[in-house]
């Protein structure tokens, strides 16, 4: 329904149901918000009028408004930029801004800060009000990421990111009025409680607040080590992100130029975890084929290599353990063989060797530091840093990114197939497991576009014939969607052979570790946009098979012989824990 | 007890239990042949041993062979709570005040065996007269008891009294009738009740949108999280009369198309839940309540729900977050409860008195209630008068009796013969009114348009020993510790203000702090979440409105004209009243007082004491110990 009213005086029309905010925005009026958030593609509304930074004047109402939950309605007059309404908007923000360090100068967020740009915005030219600060300023770091609860603005989009994209609400608000924080329980750090290091509460963060932990300086001090060979592998999804952080348009391939610039940083070498990610399918098609046709291990499988999911399943789902594929992820069996088929290939020793893998996830760090991916001690990944944490490597070590030509991955363990580009996108592993099994059983390359998994839609069910088997086969992204189906498996209702969980929304384009953008860009069209260039490199590729990979054969061919067997075991392979 | 399962029934029981009531309801002077004792049974009374009054009071009947009958039982609060226990002896209704258990033996002896008066434990007036009836005492005089009608009168624990006293007829009526429900709440509507919680929302209109929505589950709500410091209109309600309530509930239930009521009741109310447990329990077993009352097919439950005394829970929106179990905070309104309220069903939140309202107002035509009170707010309301008051307690006055009246008639005037400086109505979230505003009438338009606000009934009374830019200081104090901490003015402003009012009530302040003040005060009160945040700032809008002059003096003159910042004052003994007696010496807890060589006291060759300023951490012990008045505050 169409209704009538005026916005500053002019007559606007607008549906009803829309709130003020969308109207002026409709107009060219941007409100300024802080705690208001909206995420068209799953439908994530966070608004709790909470900031009070968008407030308004309504005619005839006794109190301002606030814009982002007051609905339009036939008549109203909307008074946006009345002295009143920007004294109070500009008053409540220096209220935040009294209770938050300013330490602008030596925080992570800068330049990049929701609260900063507000205070821009809003012209905020000296602090009134001074006093108390809430709490102290000493971060809680965890592996993944670091809490700094004295530049929380209590917005609570954390809370809800954790509470409607996972439905996990590991995090609430705890203790009241001023003294009002947002933790787990008791405070403790994200190593120490029931959380999955997703990294959606940090990326939602409009503030320094949540930011991954930070271990760009531990890179840095390894490649400044004449000891220490240095080996670095970036993920599928990070080539189509890290041109963001330099200004490229959302979802460039900036492949060829993340190789220059890692080579630029001194990394001895520079591997794909495409590959990885090829071998993980080797030996998950393998295993899926053995569970299916032999029998030897629980349906459905699960995918297990997303990290965020995998510690899901130990802490909220522990019947599911044995379903789980016993594969590393691509980041784990990419670590392993650099510290044994690459490092006997080239005679080094593994001791030296220093991993570090460029992932679009900060669960991976948490990954990483797990004391069963390892041998002898000695970790197969040893730092796990994200596309942003690259992304300042490159800044601080002044590469001019954008003038970067072109480089290729080195050889040996820096060839991936199609199958594993589509890895960054939900519904992307099974995809490339079924493309696989498929070639596996047939001999020869079937359809490779496989669009009936493609799970954008959150959950996506599909039977497929695979080579003469009916499959039943389950894609699911965001863990509130998991659960659904895990519950669905559980109480009997639905079955399957196999079921593919990413933690992230999307997948790993939309990874806990992957560039921000303003509030302003919806957050579907940068998800879509990454998505399109993955499906686009994928489709370009020769080879879009797994079991295609030149690389991967003479790894079976020389090493490993093939795919499950007890070399392959003993360095590709893990187990799970209750937690 | 069986179950009661028509109107006719009820009736009947009704005409049976009657007669219980007929010996409170007389007034016969002189002996009599038959006593009943009530004694209040409210929390503050309770405290004051008043249960184990009643304990004596019936062993001290069965020790004497007494040639009467005679029965000692609780009943609710009387309301006169500085001058509790109270005990009232009917029919001849005399009315005995600060009643101690030993007390117990010479109540029955003498009034009850030998038919004398225990004149004694009568209520004294200020003018030193003695008042031996209830309605003879001032404190009674202009009130009007609706609301507390039963508190006083029926003892809450036994539902033959609440009966006996007409409860669930109004709501057999109703249902056993099949009376429209649109009809009941244009009855509520005509009576022109309003909420008194404290915003005055017109009861009829909020149970109409909550009427209206589609049917299915809806909850009717009744807050019973009363929050005020100093405030426990509900708590005696409940406490003296739950059937009102639970009765009303019902009916809201009938009229909105609800079959489930909660209480949300703070755990802090024990005696108030427990005789809500007795009440509901026995409704229940009367087929007053629980299915298919009355042989109807309306069924309707209760369900009691604590809450943990956080003062934001009072707000409607976050008290149905609190029930729902999750953080109890509000949320923005629209949606409001009524179309979107508990477990996102429809609901209606009402506050205690104005569900006890209800029952009365249904029975006896509203157009009874509608008569009384002011042209916009109806019936009466109840304060809870506090302070330096020589009457503190409970009252329920018409709407539309002034602050003169209540302060001077009925609560006797300011204690100590002090001068009165201004009255606080509507506890955190009101507003202080000065000397020019005691002729105003009290109702919601008027107390907000002289800056204040009705709110759930608290009074607090203040006199010239008050400082107000302290008192503003001390409710705001109350916000900040109760503010949920959910929107930025609120968590963050309230806390700014206080802390440029311990900077004034220091004498640190200056006058950009008070320009400052006011700027945020106006902007918390335009921009805050909810009705706690938005008049948080109303105690110092409202003082520095009337109060500027002292806000001055703390600023400018670095004085606190009250004498009641300590920052801004020191103690001294004046020498010519010293006598030497060295009792405040005695009593200071850091020596800083000593005898003086050679300064001159009161006393020949006794010279006065003196204070060191550099030691005193102004307690105020020497003042209180000083008989001549010879310290004072400077």
């Amino acid at each position: 329904m169409s209704i009538n009213l005026f916005l500053n005086g002019l007559p606007v029309s607008a549906e009803a149901g829309q709130t003020v905010l969308q109207v002026a925005k409709e107009n060219n009026i941007k409100i300024p918000t802080l705690c208001y958030l909206f995420d068209k593609t799953t439908g994530l509304t966070h608004n709790p009028a909470a900031c009070r930074v968008c407030m308004v004047e309504i005619k005839g109402r006794r109190n301002l408004a606030p814009a982002c939950v007051t609905e339009v309605s036939e008549g109203m007059e909307i008074l946006t930029n009345t002295q009143k309404a920007r004294l109070a908007r500009k008053t409540n923000l220096e209220l935040l801004l009294s209770d938050h360090p300013k330490d602008c100068f030596v925080c992570e967020k800068s330049g990049k800060c929701e609260l900063q740009k507000l205070s821009e915005d809003l012209g905020v030219d000296r602090l009134r009000y001074e006093g108390a600060m809430s709490k102290s300023n000493v971060p809680v770091v965890g592996t993944a990421y670091t809490r700094d609860d004295a530049k929380c603005v209590l917005c609570g989009r954390c809370v809800d990111a954790c509470k409607q994209y996972q439905e996990i609400a590991v995090i609430s608000a705890t203790k009241r009025g001023f003294a009002t924080t947002i933790s787990g329980e008791f405070g403790l750090s994200s190593n120490e409680i029931a959380c999955i290091n997703c990294g959606q509460c940090v990326k939602v963060c409009p503030t320094g607040a949540l930011l991954a932990t930070n271990q760009t300086e531990a890179v840095f001090e390894a490649l400044n080590d004449p000891e220490k060979y240095v080996v670095v592998h970036t993920a599928p999804s990070t080539r189509v992100s890290l041109g963001e952080e330099f200004g490229l348009p959302i979802g460039t391939n900036v492949q060829g130029k993340m190789v220059h610039a890692l080579r630029l940083l001194g990394f001895k070498k520079i591997f794909d975890t495409n590959f990885g990610a090829d071998l993980t399918i080797m030996e998950e098609s393998n295993e899926f084929l053995d569970r299916v046709l032999k029998g030897t291990g629980k349906l459905p499988l699960m995918t297990s290599c997303c990290p965020g999911w995998v510690k899901y399943v130990e802490h909220y789902y522990p019947e599911f353990l044995d379903n789980l594929s016993s594969c590393k992820s691509p980041q784990g069996m990419q670590a392993a063989l650099i510290k044994s088929y690459f490092a006997e290939k080239e005679g080094i020793d593994p001791k030296k060797i220093i991993t570090v893998s460029i992932m679009p996830c900060i669960a991976k760090k948490f990954e990483s530091a797990r004391a069963e991916l390892g041998k002898d001690g000695i970790p197969d990944n040893d730092i796990s840093i994200s596309v942003k944490e690259l992304a300042v490597m490159i800044r601080k070590a002044g590469i001019q990114f954008n003038s970067l030509n072109d480089q290729t991955y080195d050889s040996l363990l820096g060839e991936g197939t199609g199958a594993a580009d589509i890895f960054g996108n939900t519904g992307g592993v099974m995809e490339a497991v079924v493309r696989n099994a498929a070639f596996l059983i047939d001999k020869q390359e079937t359809d490779v576009d496989i669009i009936t998994l493609r799970g954008e839609a959150g959950i996506t069910r599909s039977t497929l014939n695979i080579g003469g088997h009916q499959l039943k086969l389950a894609v699911a992204s965001g863990l509130a969607n998991a659960k659904l189906l895990l519950d669905a498996v559980k109480a009997g209702t639905e079955s399957y052979d196999a079921i593919e969980i990413m933690a992230c929304p999307g997948g790993c384009i939309n990874g806990g570790g992957q560039p921000e953008h303003p509030v302003d860009v919806e957050y579907s069209d940068i998800l879509k946009t990454r998505h399109a260039t993955i499906r686009g490199i994928d489709k370009k590729k020769v080879h879009r098979i797994s079991a295609q990979n030149s690389e991967i054969q003479a790894l079976y061919k020389d090493y490993l012989k093939k795919p499950g067997s007890h070399k392959a075991h003993e360095l590709l392979h893990t187990h799970f824990t209750k937690r | 007890m069986c179950k009661i399962n028509s109107k006719e029934e009820l009736l009947k029981l009704y005409r049976n239990v009657e007669g219980l009531l007929d010996l409170r309801k007389q007034s016969i002077a002189g002996k009599a042949k038959e006593y009943y004792i009530s004694v209040c049974g409210g929390t503050g009374c309770t405290s004051s041993e008043s249960l184990e009054l009643v304990k004596e009071l019936n062993k001290e009947i069965l020790a004497l062979d007494l040639k009467v009958k005679v029965k000692a039982e609780i009943t609710g609060c009387f309301g006169f709570c500085e001058k509790g226990p109270i005990v009232k002896v009917f029919p001849d209704n005399t009315f005995y005040t600060k009643v101690k258990p030993s007390d117990a033996k010479e109540i029955i002896e003498s009034h009850i065996r030998d038919g004398v008066i225990v004149e004694r434990l009568l209520y004294v007036s200020p003018n030193k007269e003695i008042k031996r009836k209830q309605e003879d005492i001032d404190f009674y005089g202009k009130q009007k008891r609706i609301a507390l009608r039963n508190c006083g009168l029926i003892n809450p624990e036994n539902i033959q009294e609440s009966l006996a006293a007409r409860a669930y007829q109004a709501l057999a009526n109703i249902i056993t009738n099949k009376v429209d429900p649109m009809t009941v709440i244009a009855q509520v509507s005509a009576s022109g009740i309003r909420g008194r919680g404290g915003a005055g929302f017109p009861t009829g209109t909020k149970w109409k949108f909550a009427a209206v929505q589609p049917k299915g589950k809806k909850y009717v709500v009744c807050n019973a999280d009363e929050g005020d410091p100093g405030a426990f209109m509900d708590r005696s309600i409940l406490e003296g009369d739950p059937h009102s309530v639970l009765e009303a509930m019902a009916i809201a239930g009938y009229s909105i198309g609800s079959d489930e009521g909660n209480i949300y009741i703070r755990a802090e109310y024990p005696l108030a839940v427990e005789r809500l447990k007795i009440a509901i329990k026995q409704a229940e077993e009367l087929g007053l309540l629980g299915d298919n009352i009355l042989g109807t097919d309306f069924s309707f439950h209760i369900k009691i729900k604590y809450g943990a005394g956080a003062f934001v829970c009072g707000e409607e929106t976050a008290l149905i977050h609190s029930i729902e179990g999750t953080r109890g905070e509000p949320t923005n309104k629209p949606p409001f409860p009524a179309v979107s309220g508990l477990f996102g069903k429809p609901t209606i939140v009402n506050n205690v008195e104005t569900f006890a309202n209800l029952p009365i107002i249904l029975l006896d035509g509203p157009e009874k209630y509608a008569a009384i009170g002011s042209e916009k707010s109806k019936g009466t309301k109840v304060f809870a008068l506090a302070g330096k008051i020589n009457n503190v307690g409970l009252v329920e006055v018409p709407m539309g009796t002034t602050l003169r009246e209540i302060i001077y008639d009925i609560g006797g005037g300011i204690k100590n013969g002090k001068k009165f400086k201004a009255v606080q109505t509507g506890g955190p979230s009101g507003g202080c009114l000065t000397e020019k505003h005691l002729d105003t009438p009290i109702d919601y338009e008027s107390l907000a348009a002289a800056g204040s606000m009705m709110g759930s009934g608290g009074m607090i009374v203040l006199d010239e020993d008050d400082c107000m830019p302290n008192i503003a200081k001390f409710y705001l104090e109350f916000t900040v510790e109760e503010s949920c901490g959910k929107c930025t003015p609120c968590r963050v402003g309230n806390r700014r203000m206080l802390e440029i009012l311990e900077k004034i009530t220091k004498g640190e302040g200056s006058i950009e702090d008070l320009d400052r003040l006011t700027v945020l005060a106006n902007n918390i009160k335009d921009t805050a979440l909810c009705g706690l945040g938005q008049t948080a700032p109303n105690p110092i809008l409202s003082t520095i409105a009337n109060f500027k002059d002292e806000y001055l003096a703390h600023i400018v003159d670095k004085t606190c004209p009250a004498h009641a910042c300590k920052a801004l004052l020191n103690y001294k003994i004046k020498a010519e009243k010293c006598i030497a007696c060295g009792m405040c010496a005695r009593v200071c807890p850091v020596g800083a007082i000593t005898q003086s060589t050679d300064i001159q006291g009161k006393l020949p060759n006794r010279p006065a004491y003196v204070i060191d300023l550099a030691k005193c951490i102004k307690c105020g012990s020497c003042i209180a110990a000083c008989r001549p008045g010879a310290v004072y505050k400077d």
